[in-house]
C-alpha cells in the first residue's frame, strides 16, 4: 500500500477553511465557558446561598455526568421539537461552551479555595466589599493558579470541537470527511486532520504558557 | 474607642469566649495577653467581624458593629471596617502587588481616592515605617519585619481611628521583632487607639496603658502593666507569667552535658 497525499494537497483550501471554523467555534465556546465557569465557580464557593448553589451544582453534575455528544444532539435535534431552531454553529458554540464551563467552574472554585483565607480577610478588614476583595485580591492570585488546569481544558475543548461536525458545521473534521468521501483516502486525510488539531492544541498551550511566564516575571 | 460588652463566641461545641467585657478608651493602648487557646485572637477578630460574636455587643467609636449575633448590614460594616485597621500575624500582604500598591489599593478602591494622591499617601506612610526605598518591590522580596511594617502602613492608609494587632510579631525572627514594635510604639505615642494581642511582655510593660490577661475564654485580670507584672492578684496570671519566664530561661540556658551512660552502670570496668 502506498500513501497518496495528493487529495490532501488538493483539498488544502477546504481544510484551512475548516480550520478557521474550528478556531472560531472553539474561541467562542472558550469565551462562553470562561464566563460561565467563573460565575458558577464563584457561586459554588458558598453553599449558604441555597437556590443559586443548588442550580449551579445541578448544572455541574448534569453536564459532567452526560456525554457531550448527547448534549449537542439535545440542542440540535431536541430543541426544534419545542419550536426552538438554533443555527448549527450556535448549537455547537453553546453546547461546547456549556460543557467546558462545567469543568472550568471546578478549576475556578479550586483555585479560589487554594488562596489563603488571610487574603480575603485582609482585604475585607480594609473595608473592601466581598466583590471588591474577590476582584482586587483573590481572583488575580487565583487566576495564575488556574492557568495550568485551564490549559488542559482548552486542549480538551479544541479536540471535543470535532464533534460539532456531526451538527453539519463545516469545521476541519467535516471538511476532511468531505475530501474522503470523494477521494477515499481516509488514512492520509485523517493524518492531515490530526496534524492540524495537534498544531492548534500546541499553539493554545504555548500561548497559555507565555501568559503564565509573564505573570511570574511580573511578580518579581 | 472599643467597647466590648458580654461577648460570647463558640466554634461548634467549643466555647472560646465566655462573657467578655472590655473597653479600650480613645488614644489608649490595651494589650491582651494569655496562653494560646485563651480566646484573645478570637476576641480581637470579633472587633471587626472577621469572627461573628454569638452574643453580646461590640461598639467601635460608639457605633454598634455587632449585637447578639447580628452584624451591621454589609455596607455599613465595610465602612466601619475601613476605619478599623487590622494587622495580622501572617501579614497577609497581597503578593501580586508591589509594596506601594499594597498600601494605596484600598484607598483607591474603597474611598475612590485618585491614584496619584493615594500613591503620595502610601509613599508618606512607607517612609514613616522606614520602607521608602521598598515601594516598588514585591512583598516576596521583603523580610518578615519589613512585611509587617508594610502591612501596618497598608492599614494606616485608610486613616483608621482604631488599630487591632493580632500577634503582629509572632511569625518574625527574634531579631526582626524590635523594628515592628518600634513602629507600633510610635503609633501609640501619636495617640492611636490600639488593641494588641501579643506575647511581647516588654512591649506590654513599656507601651500598654492597660494589660488584660485572658485564660479559657475569660478575662482573668486587667490593670496597669506595673500591677499585672509586679503584683498580679490572680493565680492564673501568676502561672502564665511564670510559664513565660521559665520558657525564656529554658531557651537561654545552656544544656548540661549529658553523663556518659556507661559511668552509671555498676561494675562495668
Amino acid at each position: 500500500m502506498t500513501l497518496d497525499f495528493a487529495p490532501v494537497w488538493g483539498g488544502l483550501p477546504e481544510l484551512l477553511k475548516g480550520t478557521v471554523v474550528t478556531i472560531e467555534v472553539t474561541a467562542a465556546a472558550f469565551l462562553l465557558s470562561a464566563v460561565l465557569g467563573l460565575l458558577v465557580g464563584i457561586i459554588r464557593l458558598n453553599p449558604a446561598r441555597r437556590v443559586l448553589y443548588g442550580i449551579a451544582s445541578a448544572y455541574v453534575a448534569f453536564i459532567r455526568g452526560t456525554p457531550l455528544l448527547v448534549q449537542l444532539f439535545l440542542l440540535f435535534f431536541g430543541l426544534p421539537q419545542f419550536g426552538i431552531l438554533l443555527p448549527a454553529w450556535l448549537c455547537g458554540v453553546i453546547g461546547l461552551g456549556i460543557y467546558s464551563g462545567s469543568y472550568v467552574s471546578e478549576v475556578v472554585r479550586g483555585a479560589i479555595q487554594s488562596i489563603d483565607r488571610g487574603q480575603m480577610e485582609a482585604a475585607r478588614s480594609l473595608g473592601m466589599s466581598y466583590r471588591e476583595a474577590m476582584w482586587e485580591v483573590v481572583l488575580p492570585q487565583a487566576f495564575r493558579r488556574m492557568l495550568p488546569p485551564l490549559g488542559n481544558e482548552t486542549i480538551a475543548l479544541i479536540k471535543n470541537s470535532a464533534l460539532v461536525s456531526l451538527l453539519t458545521i463545516d469545521d476541519v473534521m467535516r471538511e476532511g470527511q468531505r475530501i474522503i468521501s470523494t477521494s477515499f483516502r481516509a488514512l492520509e486525510v485523517y493524518i492531515a486532520v490530526a496534524l492540524i488539531y495537534f498544531i492548534l492544541t500546541n499553539a493554545a498551550t504555548w500561548i497559555l504558557r507565555q501568559i503564565e511566564k509573564r505573570m511570574t516575571v511580573e511578580r518579581g | 474607642m472599643i467597647e466590648i460588652r458580654n461577648v460570647y463566641k463558640s466554634f461548634g461545641s467549643t466555647e472560646v469566649l465566655k462573657d467578655v467585657s472590655l473597653t479600650v478608651p480613645p488614644s489608649r493602648t490595651t494589650v491582651v495577653i494569655g496562653p494560646s487557646g485563651s480566646g484573645k485572637s478570637t476576641l480581637l477578630r470579633c472587633c471587626n467581624c472577621l469572627e461573628t460574636a454569638d452574643r453580646g455587643e461590640i461598639r467601635i467609636n460608639h457605633r454598634t458593629i455587632i449585637a447578639d449575633g447580628k452584624p451591621l448590614p454589609d455596607k455599613e460594616l465595610n465602612a466601619l471596617r475601613a476605619e478599623t485597621g487590622m494587622v495580622f500575624q501572617s501579614f497577609n500582604l497581597f503578593p501580586h502587588m508591589t509594596t506601594v500598591e499594597n498600601v494605596m489599593r484600598a484607598p483607591v478602591v474603597v474611598r475612590g481616592m485618585a491614584k496619584a494622591e493615594a500613591r503620595e499617601l502610601a509613599m508618606e506612610l512607607l517612609r514613616k515605617v522606614g520602607l521608602g526605598d521598598k515601594a516598588d518591590v514585591y512583598p516576596s522580596t521583603l523580610s518578615g519585619g519589613q512585611k509587617q511594617r508594610a502591612a501596618i502602613a497598608r492599614a494606616l492608609a485608610m486613616k483608621p481611628k482604631v488599630m487591632l494587632f493580632d500577634e503582629p510579631t509572632s511569625a518574625l525572627d527574634p531579631e526582626l521583632v524590635g523594628e515592628v514594635l518600634q513602629v507600633m510604639k510610635t503609633l501609640a505615642e501619636e495617640g492611636m487607639t490600639m488593641m494588641v494581642v501579643t506575647h511581647e511582655m516588654g512591649f506590654a510593660r513599656e507601651v500598654a496603658d492597660t494589660v488584660v490577661v485572658m485564660a479559657d475564654g475569660r478575662i482573668v485580670e486587667s490593670g496597669s502593666p506595673e500591677q499585672i507584672f509586679t503584683n498580679p492578684t490572680q493565680e492564673r496570671t501568676r502561672g502564665f507569667l511564670r510559664a513565660l519566664v521559665d520558657g525564656h530561661l529554658a531557651g537561654a540556658r545552656p544544656q548540661p552535658p549529658a553523663d556518659d551512660p556507661l559511668d552509671t552502670l555498676p561494675g562495668n570496668h
